[in-house]
């Protein structure tokens, strides 16, 4: 049994009179890799935002390795700096240049010396394959380019795990190949990560856990070959029969 | 056409005069504007900074009085500072503390004249600057708070920077305002461009050559202010393109813009050409 890095209990959200989350239950391993699936509206990105406290649960509790995070000693900063977090709509900086994007927070908030800051940038935006693009503006880029970088920025914090809320959602099909690469090479390497898709290829073949979500609560979880293979719920089954009769 | 070269001639021997006088002038109304525009900026950046900080219904009760006291504050600061003439708030400060102290304290005219036109932008600014940080999109602030930025670091490095981008025309608004309006504080005498036009129209009775000279120098001042201010606003906008930071042609996809060098390159290969062609 590996270690559990974050584990959620009892989580529920309610926006007003409406009830987006009931009774979530589940964690999450060092190394797992776990896709959400469902469709829109389920609740699966007011989950990841809770994980990172961008919104605040009503009831629950999520713990990160065994302490509650809304009370966790060090604050609610600290504990996002150890969350990387990729988002839809990318969320780069606007008025920085994509190196600068992915050394602010390791000077500013991690505290790491400039020259250090700047190496580790180099390395990931290496690895995302955008190192010639250092000098650009994130309005310079296109949206596989930016989300590249959101995903450099991120690594570069040295994160225990890293959200994905529908990395790929607003991109052309030929840059989610490049995003859904750079993803594939992370699982490979270990990296604990926690993906909201619609890529259902992406969450078969890379991920070693899927989550469907319905209506606000965990319908099905197990490991792909079950959720792809042999659904147990009538909702999964009619949820995946589109894509699997592809 | 008798009376505009008896005009001319008025003008010509007043500036001739006082030019001086004008041109001290012009550098304290300057100054004043300048250095309130840019303490009035300050304020309103803090205003924005404190009147912005999130709170959530969970956070305990003493943050969230504070909070709501330090807003209450800079709501008051801006009703007040807005809603009033200035030249009255100028008068207000400047006799309250001998009022209050039976004449033993006297604020001196120079410094009495900066804080009022500071606080007066600032209470401008403070409005100028809340707009501008709710026009950024909420997703800038998310990212900066998903590497774990606090509200002071997501402010300073992340929305603030895109904000003061946002709200240059707005600043060089009050930049403008204030140097019209700072002759207002003839009225605590304190001297610039409005209260040397008044001396020198008072002394020799030449009333409209004086308020002619004082009219092209005022426009003058701000539509050079414009102008710069434009070169201001393109300066931070940065250069449109970018250098692609490797030689490795391949590497050059989509998206990319044009090298810098470019156009350099090209232009000395061109020369080169021409040059051996003409060797030939």
């Amino acid at each position: 049994m590996s270690e559990a890095i974050l584990q959620v209990n009892h989580l529920s959200k309610s926006f007003g009179k409406n009830e987006v989350l009931r009774d979530i239950d589940f964690s999450v391993n060092k190394g797992d890799v776990t896709s959400i699936i469902g469709s829109s509206g389920s609740g699966k990105s007011t989950l990841l935002r809770c994980i990172n406290l961008l919104e605040t649960p009503t009831s629950g509790e999520i713990l990160y390795r065994g302490q509650n995070i809304e009370t966790l000693k060090g604050g609610q900063n600290e504990y996002r700096s150890h969350v990387g977090m990729v988002f839809q709509s990318f969320n780069l900086f606007a008025n920085m240049t994509v190196l600068k994007n992915c050394i602010i927070g390791q000077t500013k908030v991690l505290g790491r010396d400039k020259q250090e800051a700047e190496e580790n940038a180099m390395k990931f935006l290496t690895k995302v394959g955008m190192a010639p693009y250092i000098n650009a503006k994130p309005h310079q880029l296109s949206g596989g380019q930016k989300q590249r970088v959101a995903i450099a920025r991120a690594l570069a914090m040295s994160p225990d795990v890293l959200l994905f809320d529908e990395p790929t959602s607003a991109l052309d099909p030929e840059m989610v190949g490049e995003v859904l690469s750079v993803m594939k090479d992370l699982a490979n390497e270990g990296m604990t990560m926690l993906v909201v898709t619609h890529e259902m290829a992406f969450a078969r073949d890379v991920s070693n856990r899927v989550i469907y979500m319905n209506k606000g609560v965990i319908c099905e979880d197990g490991p792909p070959q079950q959720i792809f293979g042999a659904p147990q719920r009538p909702e999964t089954k009619e949820f995946l029969a589109r894509f699997l009769s592809l | 056409m008798d009376k505009f070269t008896t005009l001319y001639a008025d003008i010509v021997k007043i500036w001739g005069e006082f030019s001086s006088q004008y041109l001290s002038g012009i550098v304290s109304t300057l100054s004043l504007a300048f250095v309130a525009t840019a303490i009035g900026c300050i304020i309103g950046l803090v205003c924005g900074i404190l009147q912005t900080i999130p709170y959530t219904k969970n956070d305990n009760i003493f943050k969230r009085g504070f909070l709501w006291i330090i807003r209450g504050i800079v709501r008051i600061y801006v009703e007040v500072f807005r809603g009033t003439p200035m030249v009255l708030q100028a008068m207000f400060i400047y006799f309250a503390i001998p009022y209050f102290t039976n004449n033993m304290v006297n604020l001196d005219v120079i410094p009495t004249a900066y804080l009022v036109v500071s606080i007066n932008t600032g209470a401008y600014m403070a409005e100028t600057v809340r707009g501008g940080i709710l026009s950024i999109d909420p997703g800038q602030t998310e990212g900066a708070k998903a590497i774990g930025m606090n509200h002071l670091k997501t402010m300073l490095y992340v929305i603030l920077p895109q904000t003061i981008k946002n709200i240059i025309p707005q600043i060089g608004n009050n930049f403008i305002i204030n140097i019209k309006d700072t002759s207002v504080m003839f009225i605590i005498g304190y001297t610039e461009l409005f209260t040397t036009h008044k001396a020198i129209a008072g002394a020799k009775y030449v009333y409209f050559p004086s308020a002619a000279i004082t009219m092209v120098l005022y426009l003058a001042l701000t539509v050079i202010s414009s102008i710069l201010l434009r070169w201001w606003e393109d300066l931070m906008d940065g250069p449109d393109n970018f250098d692609v930071a490797t030689t490795d042609t391949l590497a050059l996809t989509s998206g990319t813009y044009n090298y810098r060098g470019d156009k350099k390159k090209k232009r000395t290969e061109k020369q080169k050409a021409e040059k051996e062609a003409e060797n030939e």
